[in-house]
């Protein structure tokens, strides 16, 4: 807050009332060994909606992070309307009105939208006369293309209303040129739809210059004008968004590597039901039931989708299955055996899972890749003798031979987990999970914030687990991938099963519909 | 971030990541030392004594003479106990602080279960092993009772174990300034002295008990423990990650009460050989602060139970020498007390450092976005 008064004093000159163009020039950011970024040159026109694409690890984060000055370039600069601009800091970035949606929200939960719009002020003062600014804040949302509730608290806003009101913030503050760091990955299509369009127009107006990161070809392709593409440090590729197509695009981001080919949907005979979910009953935090009773069979050689609006008990019912969250009624069985998700469990029925956000469920971050690889069979030969002596030895090889088979970017298997990028703990956690013999695989967002290359390998992986005869439960809240992926798609809607039907039976809108509990 | 652009033969001499993070461990806590020192010497200053006079005393107190030494390896003894009594909860992620209750508890226990044993002549080669199981099993009960608060009633460890150590030590003054009172105890209400027969005694050579033995004994275990069993595994496991833990099936429950009993355990150790080796009796002596500057010798180990041996002697050093300070420079001798407080204090703010020291970290070509 110090910091922000300390602005209030010098005079900043108000920012260009029209959006602004920005261009960086030989931008050059060296960390050690390695080029981040290697003299990379971008022009985002006034007043365009322009896409930075780029694989995970391309360099998209280190250049958007050098122009808001949390990096100081090595080489090159930023331009600003043409002119040479010295952005030292995030600070500087502000009072140029250069502003970030950033990933994560960066409201204060526990206030109001009115009070975090005032507090974001550099000028906010140190008693708020709400009776003079609430006014004012009425007026400044009543020209915004988007609303949201101004009294409400930001914790109970949905996450399309936080996003929104984290550009809000940006434009109260007079910023004109955002960049919004895959902006939509917390959002339901729906809702991204809506924010990239109200963007997109407001951008066509002259009014705002946006740059986007994004993994998402189609909003690239429904929203932006103009797309600039990195690949490991360097330039790629630019061009116009609207005549460009998805393969040009995608090729100028993944270059000669290989994708896997998605594996083939191998038809199978036997049918008979492997995992079957009976009632299953568990609570929220607050003692409300997330799931209730949900029933659903999953057969041998099968992907079941589940689609759903997110907080509709999806996570609940992955992490009943997981034991993350104890059940309160009902039964799993697997084989017609009843299944209690504990270790001898897990080995006995051959239930392997990939979990939403691997670092947080997955993973533990500051033990190492190796160890991390060995969560599956630390306790059993040639691991474990004796069954509970360590070897060090085997598991070391065992990660090894997983690093290079599922290639997992990393300095050494002794690296912690939490030094890899998202993509690499993903993978690293698919080897762990399916380098056996997998009988039930339970699946929740595995591909959130992917990159596109890994994206089709995590996706082709399952669906080769799927054809040696894994019943598959995929929770996700990518429609889209549900619809590539299943055999049958069911709808989880109010913490139950609203809706199953063969993926052949269905459509995209049919599915909507009972998403959103129709 | 990638592209690797200098040939690897150019590139700087790299250590693994594994070294680089001892590295830091090693480098981290001996600079919050120095810092402490630093602002220890400050203190001595504004009081108008030399810091010069006051460390090389420190190190005549600790080391200077074969007696000192004894002296410090004797007060090092509990601490190397207690130390890991921190350290082993603290590997599952649990902040306990309540090993000074369970040393107190653990030291009364063997002192009661003595009494019908010693006047019912019982040989002490039966009897102390029995005092020491007894004293291990109470303390391991103690903590393992703010283990389990913690992991089936949510019950924030850190509180509870503070807490119970206030009703172990007044547990211990209930019985001994009543039911188990020797009559004999005037003026320091104690139990019945176990007497000189049932005296642990000192190791070969030297005046120090074995308790300082089986402090070493159980350090090097308990890391092999956590560091070469599956046992020690998921215990890190569930301390680094809980979701993750259970997501493996982990008995989570179990490894959260295991660790604390195991840690309870050692502090009622400590407390056994306090009273068979040191005391000879339960008595209020038994609440010296032994559990509480395990916590610290525990925080500058960095929770490793090797490490606790070298920490646990330099602070046996500090408070032996606390008498010399005294007499040589009219300080009152709770002078180090007041040096081991800067030291907790820095060492909380050195843990900040960790994974923040550039030339500490391991490169690494992972790419991060």
């Amino acid at each position: 807050m110090s910091a922000a008064l300390l602005v209030a004093d010098i005079a900043v000159p108000p920012a260009a009332k029209r959006a602004p163009s920005l261009e960086t020039a030989g931008m050059t950011k060296i960390f050690g060994p390695l080029v981040a970024l290697d003299t990379v040159s971008i022009k985002v026109e006034a007043g365009s909606f322009h896409a930075l694409l780029g694989e995970n690890g391309a360099g998209k984060s280190t250049l958007v992070k050098c122009i808001m000055g949390f990096y100081a370039a090595d080489r090159g600069s930023v331009l600003l309307d043409g002119k040479e601009v010295d952005v030292k800091s995030p600070r500087d970035a502000r009072d140029l009105g250069i502003g970030m949606v950033y990933q994560h929200f960066t409201l204060v939960p526990c206030l109001t939208a009115a009070e975090n719009l005032v507090i974001s002020r550099a000028d906010a003062p140190a008693i708020i006369d709400w009776k003079a600014e609430m006014p004012k804040l009425e007026a400044f949302m009543a020209r915004m293309p988007f609303q949201v509730p101004l009294d409400r608290q930001v914790s109970t806003l949905s996450a399309g209303e936080k996003q929104k009101l984290e550009i809000l913030k940006l434009l109260y503050l007079d910023q004109r040129f955002l960049i919004l760091d895959e902006p939509t990955s917390v959002l339901t299509p729906g809702e991204a739809d809506e924010v990239l369009g109200l963007l997109g127009q407001m951008a066509a107006r002259g009014e705002i210059t946006v740059l986007m990161i994004s993994h998402k070809f189609r909003e690239v392709k429904a929203f932006c004008d103009s797309f600039t593409v990195l690949r490991r440090g360097r330039l790629t590729g630019s061009g116009d968004a609207r005549t460009a197509t998805v393969a040009e695009m995608s090729s100028m981001m993944i270059g000669d590597t290989e994708v896997r080919e998605r594996a083939e949907r191998v038809m199978h005979n036997d049918r008979s039901a492997v995992l079957e979910l009976a009632g299953l009953c568990a609570e929220d935090e607050e003692g409300r039931l997330a799931i209730d009773r949900v029933n659903l069979k999953i057969r041998s050689g099968e992907i079941v989708g589940i689609a759903g609006v997110s907080g509709n008990g999806q996570s609940a019912l992955v992490e009943a299955l997981a034991g993350q969250r104890p059940l309160s009624d009902g039964r799993v069985f697997i084989h017609g055996k009843p299944f209690e998700p504990k270790r001898s469990d897990f080995d006995r029925f051959k239930v392997y899972g990939l979990p939403e956000e691997p670092l947080k469920n997955a993973t533990v971050p500051r033990m190492s890749v190796a160890e991390n690889m060995a969560f599956r069979a630390f306790d059993k030969p040639p691991m474990a003798s004796l069954g509970w002596w360590l070897s060090p030895g085997p598991m070391r090889r065992k990660a090894e031979g997983l690093i290079a088979r599922y290639r997992v970017k990393t300095t050494s298997p002794d690296s912690p987990i939490e030094a890899l990028s998202g993509g690499n703990v993903q993978r690293a956690v698919l080897a762990r999970e399916l380098s056996g013999e997998v009988d039930v695989l339970i699946v929740a967002n595995p591909c959130f914030g992917l990159d596109f290359a890994s994206v089709a390998e995590i996706r082709s992986q399952i669906m080769e687990q799927r054809n040696r005869g894994a019943a598959v439960l995929l929770v996700s809240e990518d429609l889209d991938e549900i619809l590539e992926l299943s055999d049958r798609v069911a709808v989880m809607s109010g913490g139950t099963i609203s809706y199953v039907s063969p993926i052949g039976e269905t459509d995209r809108n049919t599915i909507g519909q009972h998403m959103a509990g129709h | 971030m990638t592209a690797v652009v200098s040939p690897p033969a150019a590139r700087p001499i790299s250590l693994g990541p594994r070294t680089m993070r001892a590295l830091e461990a090693l480098v981290i806590p001996l600079g919050a030392l120095i810092a402490s020192a630093l602002l220890f010497s400050v203190f001595l200053i504004l009081l108008g004594k030399s810091p010069a006079t006051f460390f090389s005393l420190i190190w005549t107190g600790g080391f200077g003479s074969s007696f000192s030494i004894q002296n410090t390896l004797q007060r090092s003894a509990p601490l190397i106990l207690t130390g890991l009594a921190f350290a082993i909860p603290a590997r599952i992620g649990l902040t306990l602080i309540g090993a000074e209750g369970a040393l107190v508890l653990g030291g009364f226990t063997a002192a009661a279960v003595a009494i019908p044993l010693v006047t019912g002549g019982i040989a002490p080669v039966v009897t102390l092993p029995l005092m020491a199981l007894s004293a291990m099993a109470v303390g391991a009960v103690w903590i393992g009772l703010a283990g389990w608060l913690r992991h089936y009633r949510g019950v924030n460890e850190t509180i509870s174990s503070l807490l119970l150590s206030y009703i172990a030590v007044a547990i211990m003054n209930f019985f001994v300034e009543g039911l188990l009172r020797d009559p004999a105890s005037a003026n320091k209400p104690s139990t019945m002295p176990i007497g000189d027969a049932y005296r642990v005694g000192s190791m070969p050579g030297t005046s120090v008990h074995w308790g300082l033995a089986a402090g070493l004994v159980l350090a090097v275990a308990l890391w092999i423990l956590m560091t070469r069993t599956t046992f020690g595994f998921a215990a890190r496991m569930t301390g680094g990650n809980v979701r993750a833990a259970k997501a493996q099936g982990l008995p989570v429950g179990f490894l959260v009460v295991a660790c604390c009993a195991i840690a309870g355990a050692c502090a009622g150790l400590a407390g056994f050989y306090e009273v068979a080796a040191v005391h000879g009796q339960a008595n209020a002596s038994l609440v010296a602060g032994y559990g509480f500057t395990g916590i610290l010798v525990a925080f500058l180990a960095r929770q490793n139970p090797l490490a606790v041996v070298p920490v646990a002697i330099m602070f046996g050093a500090l408070a032996a020498s606390g008498g010399l300070i005294q007499r040589r420079m009219g300080m009152p001798d709770a002078t180090v007390l007041v040096l081991q407080g800067i030291i907790f204090v820095v060492l909380l703010v050195s843990e900040t450092f960790y994974g923040r020291i550039p030339f500490l970290q391991a490169r690494t070509t992972g790419d991060r976005t």
